[in-house]
């Protein structure tokens, strides 16, 4: 293993550079401590994202060697063979704020506008809603609402980079484990962001998402199911 | 409603079995050699194949305008009521010469 | 290369649209060389006999093979969509690819 390790990083916006730092190689390093020792010992003037750094808050996501990916979670010796730079670049679709940060806005407008929170409905329920585990719909929201918003699933589709409208497959999962909560009372709204033009039928099947997403959750089967559904609610 | 995305994937349906008829058919009568004469022999007042390119024939033409428009919103800056006006016009287009083609070898 | 377009999914969806772009193309001139046949057999078997050089049978098996191409990862989407198909290795990709390859030998072998 060499002792130095070559790592660029993005600095600026959407207009910048990559800026060359030599950091020393460590064992179990991950990129997080790359960036953080970058940040302390180097250049405390670049920006980059971090909270829990246990892989449980989404915070510090970014592109690490073309990949999105978090990067407390990614060992160095992961992404890096031989004698190989570190390149690191903010997450893609996103507005770059600074460096590594990026306006996460946009992601969250979207979840809005497809209806992605819970709607209990103007009565409040009279009593505890019984719904088995084992249930085809609960089951279904089970596999997608672990999603924690760290956007490495929009950064990696194609089709949110070709269409700045697209809802994108995070918010579209979250519509999807809503569309299966049994006591949500928003689903007309719901149906509707979803089975418009930039909801559901514009997902091409490139699978990225569920390529990348660390939590293993896989939107391209919950996107699927919307699609399957749409059909459905085409018929009433 | 999606209409588009559903008259997409409802003529993906017929397009599967109408392409894999159409696949095997060609497949077996190019062997040695194709001339207009064989062609012509098997298309000649066949009601059947007539009927089935005809269907065949408004498939494609609802199937692939819809696909480019997809193609053309996502990698040109073009998109909006043009763009459809123009899909539209492909599509009749498509319908005009497709069956104008399947008369030409049934009669 | 991005790391998102060397993973199957992306592979094969460029795939099925650059052929979908080839066939749409071809479509309205293989309309308008099946028409010639209003004119009578004679006119087609003419227009055929323009389409027997090389260079056009390396395109009809292009073409061929582009259909074939479309449709088989049509079938895998609609597979994705309605079945609920999931794909776990790449074993789904590569049937539909050895499948698209089938097609254009066979036709290759039928036209000699």
């Amino acid at each position: 293993m060499s002792e130095v390790l070559g790592v660029d990083v993005w600095r600026g916006a959407e207009q910048g550079a990559f800026q060359a730092f030599a950091i020393p190689r460590r064992q179990h390093q991950t990129v997080l401590d790359v960036v953080t020792e970058i940040q302390r010992e180097h250049d405390s003037t670049l920006s980059y994202r971090f909270a829990c750094r246990v892989g449980m808050c989404g915070s510090c996501a970014m592109v690490v060697n073309g990949r999105p990916r978090w990067t407390c979670r990614t060992r160095v010796n992961e992404v890096v063979k031989g004698g190989e730079r570190l390149r690191l670049e903010p997450l893609r679709n996103f507005t770059v704020v600074k460096d590594l940060a990026v306006e996460m806005t946009g992601f969250f407008d979207k979840w809005k506008q497809v209806h992605g929170y819970f709607e209990p409905g103007a009565q409040p329920a009279k009593d505890f809603a019984v719904v088995p585990p084992q249930t085809k719909e609960r089951k279904f929201a089970d596999a997608g609402i672990e999603c924690i918003g760290c956007g490495v699933c929009y950064s990696a589709c194609d089709v949110v980079a070709w269409d700045e409208d697209y809802l994108g497959p995070a918010a579209l999962n979250r519509a999807w484990t809503l569309v299966n909560d049994v006591r949500d009372r928003g689903q007309a709204a719901r149906r509707n962001a979803v089975s418009g033009s930039d909801g559901c039928q514009a997902c091409h099947t490139h699978m990225s998402c569920t390529r990348f997403c660390p939590k293993g959750i896989e939107p391209t089967y919950a996107i699927a199911g919307l699609k399957r559904a749409m059909f459905g609610w085409g018929a009433r | 409603m999606p209409i588009l995305f559903i008259a997409q994937r409802a003529t993906a349906f017929v397009l599967a079995f109408a392409v894999a008829v159409h696949l095997a058919t060609i497949l077996y009568a190019v062997r040695g050699g194709l001339t207009a004469a064989e062609i012509l022999a098997r298309t000649h007042g066949n009601v059947a194949f007539a009927l089935f390119y005809g269907v065949f024939v408004v498939a494609v033409a609802i199937h692939a305008p819809i696909g480019l428009r997809n193609v053309l919103r996502e990698w040109t800056p073009w998109r909006g009521r043009s763009l459809d006006v123009v899909l539209l016009l492909f599509s009749l287009l498509l319908l005009a010469l497709g069956l104008r083609a399947v008369i030409a070898v049934y009669s | 290369m991005r790391a998102s377009h060397t993973q199957r999914g992306f592979v094969a969806a460029i795939l099925h649209r650059l052929s979908g772009i080839a066939l749409a193309v071809f479509l309205p001139l293989h309309f308008l060389a099946l028409a010639t046949a209003l004119k009578g057999a004679d006119a087609l078997e003419r227009f055929l006999a323009l389409t027997r050089q090389p260079v056009v049978a390396v395109l009809e098996w292009a073409i061929v093979v582009a259909l074939a191409t479309h449709m088989v990862l049509g079938l895998r989407v609609l597979a994705v969509e309605f079945l609920d198909f999931r794909e776990k290795t790449a074993a789904a990709l590569s049937a539909c690819l050895v499948a698209v390859f089938a097609v254009g030998l066979i036709f290759i072998l039928n036209l000699g």
